[in-house]
């Protein structure tokens, strides 16, 4: 690692909210707003990374993994079910591996239209550590996992587990991915300087993203519905200076649980019925957001 | 340095499962589940019923709600005892009201501790399942395969010497199992065990000593979680248990019979400043002639007739 990477990243140039050129989105909506669900696979006794323990209790953790197998089992059934009812694409964050062991959510998730981005193999194997030749085999791994599994080119990267490298984003790049959900800077994207190519930081977000709500902020579902629907209406009014975008990350084994799942309905009600949302998926909020800029902001 | 090559690797990435428990499956790809009495929504109560003993052992690991200040902790001893002498009185009586039979996840000891009060559980017509030997009894990978063989034999037999009926139901504490626990449990004869939360519904697991039932008891809608890690009122614990039934019911509707698992603790919901609401909770539903309650045993012999 270079010097410059112990203080500044190198990321991105500082950009102040204010004075910024404005961002149009189509139609004359003021906030785009897209839905990232975490499509996963955890395993139940995976493979040890000295730099970060897979689960926080001895392998079997039978909670951790149960839980998170409600996803493909119950609840994702549910959350897309609803995301689709209220008109709301899914941009997926997928652990790819779940291509092969559970298709079947894989491929409801295709038909339904949905987008997908690479979340790494598994969420139990991690990028720290890695080398150079191994970060390139698991972004191959995700490219061709997700081309045979839904014929889409993944166009985005969420880090498995948020595990990255000082490399990671100059890879994307290189491999022609448009786009990371990695950086939490802002509420409108971002080019990020990279080694070639072109890659856009596209707002994500960890704090209404749902594990956060349940888990960090303990808020109960109504509370959470309530945290989503006042983000939303602070980004759309301040939106019609220039665009913001909105992401609503999601986990279907914490939001389709049966006492959350029905006030979450209360916030795809009040985005949808709004008029100032702009709602779709992640590429499209790239590709328009580019067209603009160039890249420039 | 970079990571071992085998990290890359990738053994179980297959289709299904990476285990051989239990097969993948859609919960609304099922038969429909009918309930008895055409109940729509079956309430499933399970209250733990936990003795922790002065001093904690810690091994494999140190139950939740033990003791955590230096020795003597009366503190947390009594607070918990405070669940088996009065909390667990108001629980009983509050589903007394209603009619409502109920699981109760005991600690053997318990049994041998307060015989009064196993009697009035087994009397009011309610179920013992199997809840590890005291608080001390915890297990994880680590354990020794035979004192975990041996704990699990203590805690039914105990049980069983105590109310004359081998418990058909296990909860492990904290719900953390080992490799073995299933297995184990399987060969001792338990039908059902409660630690997987994965489902909605009873599915059946697979080990090398036979078949055994999960049914899912929702960590998320527990008491604790709820009302101790989240710090939520038992008010918005009231509201959740209402919001997950009425979705269940609609859901119902569609897809057959649900199960809204309702685990509680003594010492945190029998609380005075609590109690009332829960009454309140349970008295609605009980009004409601599309929601029914059950005993743990009642659910899987009802599921297990129509698999």
């Amino acid at each position: 690692m270079s010097d410059v990477q112990k203080s500044d990243p190198g990321l991105y140039d500082y950009a102040p909210y204010r004075g910024r050129p404005k961002i149009e989105w189509p139609d004359g909506k003021t906030c785009a707003v897209w839905v990232a669900p975490n499509l996963e696979f955890y395993e139940l006794d995976p493979a040890i990374n000295p730099h970060r323990k897979s689960w926080p209790k001895p392998h079997p953790d039978v909670v951790g993994y149960s839980h998170r197998d409600h996803a493909n089992r119950v609840s994702h059934w549910r959350m897309a079910e609803m995301m689709t009812k209220h008109g709301f694409p899914g941009s997926v964050s997928l652990s790819v591996a779940l291509c092969d062991h559970i298709p079947e959510v894989v491929e409801d998730a295709n038909q339904r239209g949905w987008e997908f981005f690479s979340h790494g193999i598994y969420n139990t194997r991690y990028s720290y550590g890695m080398d150079e030749v191994q970060e390139r085999a698991i972004i191959e791994d995700s490219i061709e996992t997700v081309r045979r599994a839904t014929g889409q080119r993944i166009r985005g990267w969420l880090a498995p587990a948020l595990t990255h490298t000082p490399r990671t984003l100059d890879l994307l790049a290189e491999y022609g991915m448009d786009y990371t959900c990695d950086l939490y800077h802002d509420d409108q994207p971002t080019d990020v300087k990279v080694k070639s190519g072109q890659l856009t930081a596209i707002p994500y977000s960890l704090e209404v993203n749902d594990h956060y709500g349940f888990f960090i902020y303990n808020m109960s579902p109504r509370e959470y519905a309530d945290t989503l629907i006042r983000q939303y209406d602070r980004l759309a009014d301040e939106g019609a200076q220039s665009g913001t975008v909105m992401c609503i990350p999601l986990h279907s084994y914490l939001i389709g649980q049966p006492h959350r799942i029905g006030p979450f309905e209360a916030v795809l009600e009040h985005i949808a019925a709004d008029g100032r949302a702009w709602i779709t998926k992640a590429g499209d909020i790239v590709d328009a957001f580019r067209k603009q800029t160039g890249g420039g902001s | 340095m970079s990571l071992d090559p085998s990290y890359l690797d990738y053994p179980k990435r297959r289709r299904g499962m990476d285990h051989g428990y239990y097969p993948y499956s859609s919960l609304f790809d099922r038969k429909p589940v009918q309930w008895p009495d055409d109940k729509k929504l079956m309430i499933w109560p399970v209250i733990s019923l936990e003795y922790f003993p002065m001093v904690p052992n810690d091994d494999p690991f140190r139950a939740p709600g033990h003791m955590q200040t230096a020795y003597p902790d009366y503190r947390h001893y009594t607070a918990r005892e405070y669940g088996t002498r009065i909390g667990i009185y108001r629980l009983l009586s509050a589903f007394e009201k209603v009619g409502a039979k109920v699981s109760v996840a005991t600690n053997s000891v318990i049994a041998e501790r307060y015989p009064q009060l196993v009697e009035d559980i087994i009397s009011g017509g309610h179920e013992i399942i199997a809840h590890s030997t005291d608080m001390n009894g915890t297990i994880a990978s680590g354990l020794a395969e035979a004192n975990e063989k041996a704990l699990i034999e203590a805690s039914l037999a105990a049980l069983e010497n105590a109310t004359g009926t081998r418990p058909r139901g296990w909860l492990s504490i904290a719900r953390s199992q080992s490799f073995n626990t299933a297995k184990l449990l399987a060969e001792a004869g338990v039908d059902y065990m409660c630690d997987w939360a994965n489902d909605e519904l009873p599915y059946g697991f697979q080990t090398d000593t036979g078949a055994i039932a999960n049914i899912p008891l929702n960590h998320e809608l527990s008491d604790r979680q709820i009302i101790n890690v989240q710090q939520q009122s038992v008010d918005s614990y009231v509201q959740q248990m209402m919001d997950a039934a009425d979705w269940l019911l609609a859901e119902a509707e569609q897809y057959g019979g649900r199960m809204l698992p309702m685990h509680l603790t003594p010492y945190i919901m029998g609380l005075p400043y609590r109690i009332s609401s829960f009454e309140k909770l349970i008295a609605g539903f009980a009004e409601r002639n599309d929601i029914g309650f059950a005993r743990g045993d009642a659910i899987l012999d009802s599921w297990k007739a129509q698999a």
